[in-house]
This record gives structure tokens, sequence and C-alpha cells, in this order.
């Protein structure tokens, strides 16, 4: 779509890239670590999100024959990340679509084939470029089945990386978990772990309604647990339900996507630093929002605190402290707290770049001053 | 995908899609993915060779003469037309192949298309709907491609084929209980005026962005492709529609993934208020299709014959062979763009009168109908009137339904309502039940029992 696509060659992005030490991804591992423990029972595997998000196609285009996917390079080059490796050759060229370069065009053709009973699964290279395909995610894909009063169902399924990548500045580091979580007729998932991954995709897919499925592409590579059912073709991540990922009693912590790993790891170094046991929600889901997770856990902790990485206004966060005055003001201690990234298009240079978002001692230090210790 | 698949047998170049080790898996993004992707094996060139395989122009020829292509130098895509505006055939060896009894039909459809449209124009100024949109001077194209389709082809339309529906068979009850919003409209009141839809009739619901139809009705075609359908889909928007993205972005797929589909442009001359020389400089919208690969034909849409004939080719084409056709269907907007505009605000008066009398597809039809003697000037006198009247008559019952159930506020925004969706419908029946004097429940549906 953007001419940025082809300028910067492959081996020029990396060596630009090269010096990226991204911090909060070190962090993110670790917590990761702390996950794995409570993991014991045998057959669990590790997956990357990668391989997850693959074999939860793979499982559904076999399962379904009106399953197909279409997206830029996802076919010949197995995507630009590899998610549809191997698709191809084992489906199919009518099945497994490379796409001229034209984000409407494909996601409105998408639609189209959903509206005649086909479960598309459209790739968006990053959530960024669809932009240009909003209009037909939201106009056309969205509100079909309430204008139509319910005959024309669309079940269609748009999936890319979303959020900010390394080194790629504002163009192409953008949350757009708060744009689509606010139109009614989509629902919006933000997959973490392997096995949310896996699960939401292939609830998506089967979902008999429009589903945006926000990947984060620093996530690709990371490898989770995978459990033993959830290697399973039938393993399904229910959409709409939250997940506790750590118990806790003083604060809830409230996130989704990548800065689950964060607050995963943010929460082990407020346990060994001030004996504060916080407790983090995984929302998995932007829309349908699990609010009841939410205000059963602050009925508890009686203080939180709401995470993520898009722009501060108008936000995830900001909509999950708008929940907490109308469920959860009468159980609140202090003030509910949001992180977020800055307000400011995503950097390029490093230093810039680290500041524009969250991270791990970000989260400790608002927590310790939340709880006053 | 299909870079590469023109190849001619006698260039004798072998190409084979080399696959490149695989990137490294980090969290890189590949931005110049596509140009390694598809990378061939070197091709051998013949000696003194008139052209290079180049692989985005695989058939084109050297030239040692430095010459632009001019637009002005080509000649404009000819408008094929069977009837003149006198009505009379002007091949007389091409009589149009049409029975008495579908050409009568047409023609009836189109003075009907043309009074509905007059009546429920007049009736939004009277504030009793809120919108119309008249097809005034393209009921010609409509119903003339109507006629050339199988009833079970998909349609995507735009907002002014009143007509195609009219030829299908919905009913007068139909289109008035959609502009009424009671509860027999199928959108439930959540579509504005003239946003039909019809599942029986396999006419997709309008949708209001311009352009948007056009990649639906790919994907559509596409599902079709798949599933060796023997329907095809046909595409209705305006000249001023093919500005937009979506318009280009669907053509070009719909031919590098051969769909079956008929793209049928009408050109009524304004988007709106901006004419069509403002809106594009080269030869139509029909040389766009040609641009793109795509077969393509411009019709004179006065001329239903000619329009119900270059459909019935078109979609021979689309259905044996699988892959687009385009059809530019020629005409004058002789109505506003909507209730909301007032076209002499920017063209004259005397123009739309002039073109009125000058010509149109139902007074073409017309003369040539008297031409063959299957219809008189009695016999149109009468039809008008009985025409008017069943209109009446469908417009007052619409206007006197009840509204659609009280229930369809909480339902279809999902296919299955969310738990809070179901929890505030519970709640509304149970205020209602308490305070039954506050709400006046008899304009709805089933009243209280519709929740």
């Amino acid at each position: 779509m953007f001419a940025a696509r082809n300028f910067l060659s492959r081996a020029t992005a990396n060596t630009l890239r090269k010096p990226v030490v991204n911090v909060p991804r070190v962090t993110a591992f670790q917590s990761l670590k702390i996950q794995q423990k409570n993991y014991s029972s045998s057959g669990t595997k590790d997956y990357t999100v990668r391989e997850a998000l693959n074999e939860a196609l793979a499982e559904e285009l076999e399962r379904d024959e009106k399953v197909f996917i279409m997206g830029e390079e996802v076919a010949q080059y197995n995507g630009a990340y590899k998610v549809t490796k191997g698709l191809l050759d084992r489906f199919g060229e009518k099945r497994v679509i490379d796409s001229p370069i034209t984000e409407h065009g494909f996601a409105g053709l998408g639609v189209g084939a959903a509206l005649a009973g086909l479960n598309p699964v459209v790739e968006f290279m990053t959530w960024n470029f669809a932009m240009q395909a909003i209009d037909q995610i939201i106009n056309s894909g969205a509100k079909t089945h309430y204008m139509s009063g319910g005959i024309q169902p669309c079940s269609i399924t748009f999936r890319g990386p979303n959020g900010f990548a390394s080194g790629v500045a504002a163009q192409h580091s953008q949350d757009y978990s708060a744009w689509y979580g606010s139109i009614p007729g989509l629902k919006v998932v933000t997959p973490w772990s392997a096995e949310d991954a896996k699960g939401l995709l292939k609830a998506a897919i089967r979902d008999p309604n429009p589903v945006v499925v926000l990947e984060n592409e620093l996530l690709y590579g990371q490898a989770f647990p995978m459990s033993e059912e959830a290697q399973g073709s039938d393993f399904l991540v229910p959409i709409g339900k939250a997940k506790i990922e750590r118990v806790g009693k003083d604060v809830t912590l409230v996130t989704l996507s990548r800065c689950v790993g964060q607050a995963l790891a943010a929460a082990e170094t407020l346990k060994k630093k001030y004996g504060v046991e916080a407790e983090v929600i995984n929302l998995r889901s932007v829309k349908p929002l699990d609010v009841e997770t939410i205000t059963k856990s602050v009925k508890k902790t009686n203080h939180l605190i709401a995470i993520e990485s898009g722009f501060p206004s108008f936000g995830v966060a900001s909509e999950i402290l708008a929940l907490s005055m109308e469920y959860m003001f009468d159980f609140l201690d202090s003030p509910a707290q949001r992180i977020t990234g800055a307000e400011v298009p995503t950097p390029y240079a490093i230093g810039l770049e680290r500041l524009s978002f969250p991270d791990e001692d970000l989260m400790v230090k608002k927590t310790a001053q939340l709880l006053r210790l | 995908m299909v870079l590469l698949a023109p190849l001619r047998a006698s260039a004798r170049v072998g190409v084979s899609r080399t696959r490149l080790p695989p990137p490294p898996l980090s969290a890189a993004r590949y931005f110049a993915s596509s140009v390694i992707a598809r990378q061939s094996a070197p091709v051998k060139q013949r000696l003194h060779s008139d052209s290079v395989l180049f692989p985005g122009a695989v058939n084109s020829k050297f030239t040692n003469e430095l010459k632009f292509q001019r637009p002005q130098d080509l000649p404009a895509i000819p408008t094929y037309r069977l009837i003149d505006t006198h009505g009379e055939v002007v091949d007389k060896s091409r009589e149009p192949d049409v029975s008495q009894e579908l050409a009568l039909k047409m023609y009836k459809d189109m003075v009907t298309t043309s009074i509905m449209d007059l009546l429920m124009y007049e009736s939004q100024r009277q504030g009793r709907i809120s919108f119309y949109m008249v097809s005034a001077g393209e009921e010609g194209i409509a119903v003339g491609s109507a006629a050339a389709l199988s009833p079970d082809d998909v349609i995507f339309s735009q907002y002014r084929e009143q007509g195609v529906m009219m030829y299908r068979g919905f009913t007068l009850d139909e289109f008035m209980n959609q502009l009424f919003a009671n509860k027999f409209d199928y959108g439930k009141g959540r579509n504005m005026p003239v946003h039909y839809m019809s599942e029986k009739l396999h006419i997709h619901p309008i949708s209001s962005p311009l352009a948007t139809q056009i990649p639906h009705s790919v994907g559509a075609a596409y599902a079709l492709r798949l599933d060796q359908s023997s329907r095809i889909v046909v595409c209705f928007f305006g000249e001023g529609a093919a500005s937009e993205g979506d318009f280009h972005a669907a053509l070009n797929i719909a031919a590098t993934r051969s769909c079956p589909v008929v793209f049928i442009c009408r050109n009524n001359g304004f988007a709106i208020s901006t004419p069509t020389l403002e809106q594009y400089k080269g030869d139509g919208i029909a040389s766009r299709g040609v641009g793109y690969g795509i077969d393509t034909v411009r019709v004179d849409g006065n001329d239903i014959m000619a329009v119900r004939e270059v459909t019935m080719r078109a979609r021979e084409m689309a259905l044996k062979e699988q892959k687009p056709v385009l059809v530019e269907a020629m005409s004058y907007r002789v109505s506003h763009h909507s209730t909301s505009d007032d076209s002499f605000a920017y063209r004259a008066k005397v123009e739309v009168e002039d073109w009125k009398h000058r010509d149109n597809p139902i007074t073409r039809m017309r003369k040539w109908l008297e031409c063959k003697s299957w219809w008189s000037g009695d016999q149109d006198q009468e039809l008008r009137t009985q025409v008017r009247k069943d209109i009446l008559k469908a417009f007052a019952r619409a206007e006197k339904e009840k509204k659609p159930a009280l229930e369809n506020l909480f339902l279809d925004m999902y296919k299955i309502p969310g738990r809070d969706l179901e929890e505030q419908m519970a709640e509304l029946r149970r205020i209602i039940e308490e305070y039954p004097d506050e709400y006046d429940l008899e304009a709805f549906d089933r009243g209280k029992e519709g929740l």
C-alpha cells in the first residue's frame, strides 16, 4: 500500500533495526518463565504465537471448506510474518490467495464473499494499512447484519499485527483496539499468549459475526507453553471473556495484548519489592469487554489500574476507567489510574520510542504511587 | 499471483518460481517481500528478438519511435444500439429477439418505476418519508439489464436500480413497506428509504457509501466460482462511484482472480452536481475496463433492447469464461440526484427539458412498440391510470401498517444478542409492565407482546 513497504528493502530494514534492543521485550520473557511454573502437566509444549496462529488457520481451513485466506503475500511468500506458512502448499491457491496491493479491494472482496456465505480470513500485513479499508470493515462488515434486519450475516475475520513494533516509526506503530472497539457490530480480540492466539483466532473464524483479531508483531516470535488441550483442534477461547493471569488481593491491573506480559513481570517486582499481590487480568477481548471479571476483581482489591500501549485519549484504558465509575465506584479506595502510550506519533529513534510506551518500571512505579507504598 | 501466467508457449522460456531461504523469524517486517517472492529464473532471450518478456508487459514490442500515447488520438469506444430515437430498428436485419409478452412486461415495469418515482418524490416533499431517489431517465438500463439475467443471478445495486427490482418481482407493497419502515420492511426500519433488499430475489441490501458494493460483488462472484455455480453476480454503480478507490480495487481483483461478475455502470452525466467532464478526463468508464484487462462494451442506455442484448452476451461470457465483463450504459439523469438536491442550481432547466423531449428510454420503447403495433396510445393511458391507482393503494396500506415489534430494538447487532442486551430487554419489559399507562404501544407490531 504505502511506498515505505517498497523503498525499505528487507536488508535495509534489518540493518536499521539491529541496534534496537527492546527492553520491555526482555521483561516479557521473564514473565513467561514465571508463568511456565504453572504448567506442570505432561503434554504441554512450547509454541510461538506465530505457530499457534498458523495451527489455528490450518485447522480451520481443514475443518470448514468455506474458510479461505486472502491478503498481501499470504500465499507464495507464506505471509509477511510467516503466519500463513505452508498453507498455500497444503490448501491450494483457491483458498490461500495473494491479493493485489489494495486493502479496500481485498477487504471488500472478503466482505462480499462473507455476504455470499463464505468465511473469509482477511490478513492485513499490519493493521496500520487497514485504514485504507476501514470503510469496508465498519460500514459494510460491521453494519450489514443489523441493517439487513438480521437476514444477511457477515461471517468474516480480519487479522494482522497491531500496535507498535520496533523501529518502524509512526505510520507502522499504532494500536487500533480503541478504534474497532468502539464499533457496534464488530467483535474485537487481542491475544497475548500462544493459547490466546490459537483459541481466539479459531473462535473468531467460527463466529458468525465480523471479528477483528489484533495480534502483536513483537509477540509473534515469543514462545509460550501450550497445554495438551489447547493443542487439540477443537480448542476455542470464548470471545468476551477475560482471563485472570495472576491472582492477587491488593490491586487489579487490567491490560491486554503484549502489556499482559509486562504487567505480570511488574507484578512479580511489586511482590518482591513491596510484598504487594497484584491481580493481573488479561482482557483477551476488547469487544465485548468483560466488565464482570474486572468488577469482581476490584471488589476484592479496591484498586484499579488499566494498562495499554495505545494512545491515552479515548482509549481502552479510558473506557475501563469510565466503566469503573459506572460499576465499581463504591468499591474503589482511590481513584482508578491508567498507564498508556504517550500522546505522540510513535518516533523512530530508539530512545524516543522507548519513552513512548509503558514499561515494567513505569507500571511498578505507578502502582506503588497508587497504593502509597 | 498470475504475473507470469500470460507467457506465450512459443516464447520457449523456462520460468520457475525459485524459493528463497526463509527470512529470519524475528520480529522483523519484510517490506520488499513481493519483489523477492516472485523472482523468476533468468529468462532466455532470442537473438534479435523484437521484444523482451518484461513480466509487467509480456506482449510489448520494441520501437525506435519515441511517442507518447495521447488519449485524444485514440477513437472513443463506440456506443452500441439497436433502436434509434424514433423507435426504429437501425439495422433491419437485427430486429430485437423478444416476444410481445416480454417486451410489454419490460415497458410496463419502466412505466411503473417512473410513476412510483414521481409519487414517492412528491410524498417526500409532503414530509411523509424522509428521503427518496428517483431514477428518471435510467429506467431502461435497470429494466433492460434485469431482463437479460437469470432470476437467481446475484445482484448488488447502488440506489437507482428500482427498475431491476421491479422486473424481478419486488412488489409495490414491498417497495412501500421499505419506504415507510413498517413491520414488513425487511430492514426493520434501519435503512434510509430506497435502500431495498430482497433475499428471495437475490438482491443484496443497498449500501450507502458509494462503490462499496463493487468489491462485495467480486467477493460474491468468487464464492460462486469456488462453488462452480451456473449463476453470476451483477453489480450496478454510477460513473461518479467509479471515481472511488473501491471501483479500481474491485475491477483489478475481479480481473486477476477471474471472477464471474458483470459490472454495469450507469453513466448518467452527473455525480450529484459534478458533470462527467469534471469527473474524469478519459473516454468514460469503459476505457478503464480495457485498462484492467476486462472485456468491455458501451451501450446506449436509452435503448432498452440494446441494454438487454448486451447484458445477455456479457452474462454468457462471464459465466462460460469465468471472468468479469464491464458494461457502460450511457444515459442522462433527468432527475435531481436525490430529494436532498436541486439540480437546477448547477444545470439549466431547459437542458433537462431538452433531454426529456429528445430522448428517453420509455418514449423510445413506446415508439418502437407502436411501430410494431404492439401498443397504442389508449392502452398507454389505461396502463398509467391503473399503475397510479395500484401504487397509491400500496402506499396507503404501507403507511397504515404497524411499526416493527419492540424486540427489534435489541436484535441483529450480533447474530446472537449479548447478555447485556438481554438484560436491557428484560428491564424494558419490566418498566413497561410496571407503568403500562405511560407507554402507548399501539403503533408497534404485537404491542407489549412484541418484546
